[in-house]
């Protein structure tokens, strides 16, 4: 029986194997940030031990880093002892550290692609749920607690259970790729899964609908597999990941040769089978929007917000949740998505904040003003993004409409640092999570895609883009 | 970390499902640098008003769970962030058992790394053990919950088992395979970063 590209890419890392107990997995790559390694890096000097590999470590700042002028000094005390606080650690302990004024500062998960740090084959960690995301170079990507950071950081290598594998296959050719997105595609998925749907599982994204994606748009899918319930997402790489990851900063001396190899081996054999199977068609798919408090409280931009009957589908615990969630988001069975007006936009996040995330919104932007009663903000993944978009001209693009137009970080996705929704007010936002008080407490957030946050901060309320002109 | 030792409490129930890790700890509480101290923000939007005044009307508002030791709660309990801070904010507080149908997963494999016990049962147990007011016993050696009326039995994996029982540190044991990593390490074609 042929082996799939996680059982390749696992296999390919076992230190130590015993029957019925976790592996011992050695990781290639770990990226680290401020919020989730101080209680980790204090773990090693009680124990006086090192970091095993600072070679294959790297850190940077971004959970709760301001976005405003970074000439200033950060207001909260808090915030600037844990920026500190790693800034020391990398110091004392020989990491490579991405700081606040660093060019190369932004979203681990953005800078690990944009730098090269992330290869096709790999095992990569990261103290953080969306660690997913580099699944889209077909490296095994795993978020992980502060223990295992601590673990990793000492020994280079994890013990880790087995995960099932889950073939989620994308079928079709979307009738309009600039109104209907890979975030789309991803929120369709976990709609229809669910978001404990992929528990205990890597999934792997196959088919026409993935392979046609850029590697911006592949980051997006494999992104939001943990809000599927995903231990990683994997996509197997091709030519375009291989040419994504060439003359990059960090890219390996060797890299042709290492092309070689991954040409031959990192992919699914055709007679491998998985435990579990999802298939998707894309068609006829509609932009999404998320309605409630998990992103599986999902629909169509055309459609109204289902009543809880409907969502749950006679699971009384799923109907009381359902409930619970249009209370929190003050929202009523039966409304139309685009009759739902909004009060702020964020453009952002390692979900939706590369280069072409922006490109595509500041085209519906272009021109344009945001709506007089809506707050709108622009926050780059990196700080590369942020140059790179600036040297497009987009950052006039979205100034001129009033948008604002920040430093890069997680900004308003988690709102640890000062971009914080207020109690009550509703946001349309390109982030990962809608759950309760995420962007700030009592704040109301909708999942979308950018070319939809876009038209709402524009029209003040959701928009088909299906219905603009996008080309 | 200290073995774990058989617990006897009344359960706290919490009926929601997918209660995620924002809630658990919300994010103003992430910036701290230690791992202590977290429990007192527990649940903290549930917990307290936008005054941080508090809300009677939330479970762990009720003075009859103040010395529970056992959280029950519906599915896909800890999914979201990986944030550890929510297993460290559980323990504080003071408890020691979770008890759902089921768990995501970097929030179950964090409780194995504080000495917290998942314990995963079918949906019709949890609404059992959320109506269950007497005071029960999880016994993890036997693997058994024991309530006034019957005894469940639960399944964990034997090395986990192992790993809560014994208090064992995880780096200690995998520094035992040194020269097993360093082999790895010899043959790897991963290049370093730098």
């Amino acid at each position: 029986m042929g082996k799939t590209l996680f059982e390749k890419i696992w296999e390919s890392h076992i230190v130590v194997e015993k029957q019925n107990e976790p592996a011992l997995i050695y990781i290639d790559r770990h990226l680290v940030h401020e919020v989730t390694s101080p209680q980790a890096f204090d773990g090693l000097r009680m124990n006086n031990r090192q970091v095993r590999r600072p070679d294959l470590t790297i850190a940077t700042m971004d959970h709760n880093v301001p976005t405003s002028d970074r000439s200033l000094p950060i207001l909260d005390q808090t915030s600037a002892i844990q920026i500190k606080t790693l800034e020391n650690n990398c110091k004392d302990f020989g990491i490579k550290l991405f700081d606040i004024n660093s060019p190369n500062q932004g979203i681990v998960h953005v800078i690990g692609p944009q730098l090269g740090i992330t290869l096709p084959g790999s095992t990569i960690v990261c103290g953080d749920s969306h660690t997913s995301t580099h699944g889209a170079f077909g490296a095994l990507a795993l978020g992980i607690g502060t223990s295992e950071v601590e673990h990793v950081l000492a020994s280079q290598t994890l013990w880790l259970e087995k995960p099932k594998t889950f073939e989620v296959r994308v079928e079709g050719k979307r009738n309009n790729p600039h109104a209907v997105t890979a975030k789309d595609i991803i929120l369709s998925i976990i709609k229809n899964i669910g978001t404990a749907g992929g528990t205990g599982t890597v999934i792997e994204y196959r088919g026409e609908g993935i392979t046609d994606l850029s590697m911006d748009q592949r980051m997006t899918i494999c992104n939001m597999s943990i809000e599927g319930g995903a231990r990683a997402g994997l996509i197997a790489p091709d030519q375009k990941t291989f040419d994504y990851l060439r003359n990059r900063e960090y890219t390996p001396k060797n890299y042709e040769s290492l092309v070689d190899s991954w040409k031959e081996n990192l992919k699914s054999d055709s007679d491998a089978i998985f435990d579990k199977q999802f298939i998707l068609n894309i068609n006829d798919i509609a932009p999404q929007v998320s309605w409630g408090t998990n992103p599986g409280m999902t629909c169509d931009v055309d459609e109204p917000i289902p009543s809880p009957d409907e969502f749950s589908n006679g699971d009384v615990n799923q109907k009381k949740g359902a409930e619970k969630a249009l209370e929190y988001m003050d929202l009523k069975s039966g409304t139309m998505i685009e009759d739902i007006a909004i009060d702020r936009v964020f453009i952002g996040s390692c979900t939706n904040a590369r280069l072409e995330d922006l490109i595509e919104a500041s085209k519906i932007v272009q021109g344009q003003k945001v709506a007089s009663n809506v707050n709108a903000m622009v926050v780059p993944g990196s700080q590369m993004v942020k140059k790179q978009a600036e040297e497009m001209g987009l950052d006039k693009i979205f100034i001129d409409a009033n948008f604002e137009w920040r430093e890069a970080g997680c900004s308003m996705c988690l709102g640890m640092n000062p971009d914080i929704l207020s109690p009550g007010e509703r946001c349309a936002s390109t982030s990962n999570r809608n759950f309760e008080g995420r962007q700030g407490n009592g704040g109301r957030t909708h999942l979308v895609s950018p070319v939809m946050a876009a038209a709402a901060a524009i029209n003040g309320h959701f928009v088909d883009v299906r219905k603009l002109d996008l080309n | 970390m200290e073995p774990f030792q058989n617990v006897k409490s009344i359960v706290t129930p919490l009926d929601k499902v997918n209660v995620d890790t924002d809630q658990i700890i919300p994010k103003q509480f992430l910036k701290l640098v230690q791992k202590s101290g977290f429990g007192k923000f527990l649940f903290f939007n549930w917990r307290y008003d936008e005054n941080e005044n508090v809300k009677s009307d939330f479970i762990l508002n009720d003075p009859k769970y103040n010395k529970s030791k056992i959280l029950v709660a519906g599915d896909n309990f800890g999914c979201g962030s990986s944030r550890e801070h929510a297993v460290w904010a559980l323990d504080d507080y003071g408890f020691s058992v979770i008890i759902s149908s089921s768990f995501a997963d970097i929030f179950f494999s964090n409780c194995f790394k504080n000495g917290i016990l998942p314990i995963s049962l079918e949906s019709k147990i949890i609404q059992k053990l959320l109506q269950e007011t007497n005071v029960v016993e999880v016994d993890l050696e036997n693997q058994i919950i024991r309530t006034t009326s019957e005894d469940i039995s639960f399944t964990i994996n034997s090395h986990k088992k192992k790993i809560l029982l014994e208090g064992l540190d995880d780096i200690a044991q995998t520094f035992q395979f040194e020269d097993k990593i360093s082999e790895f390490e010899e043959k790897s074609t991963v290049p370093s970063v730098l």
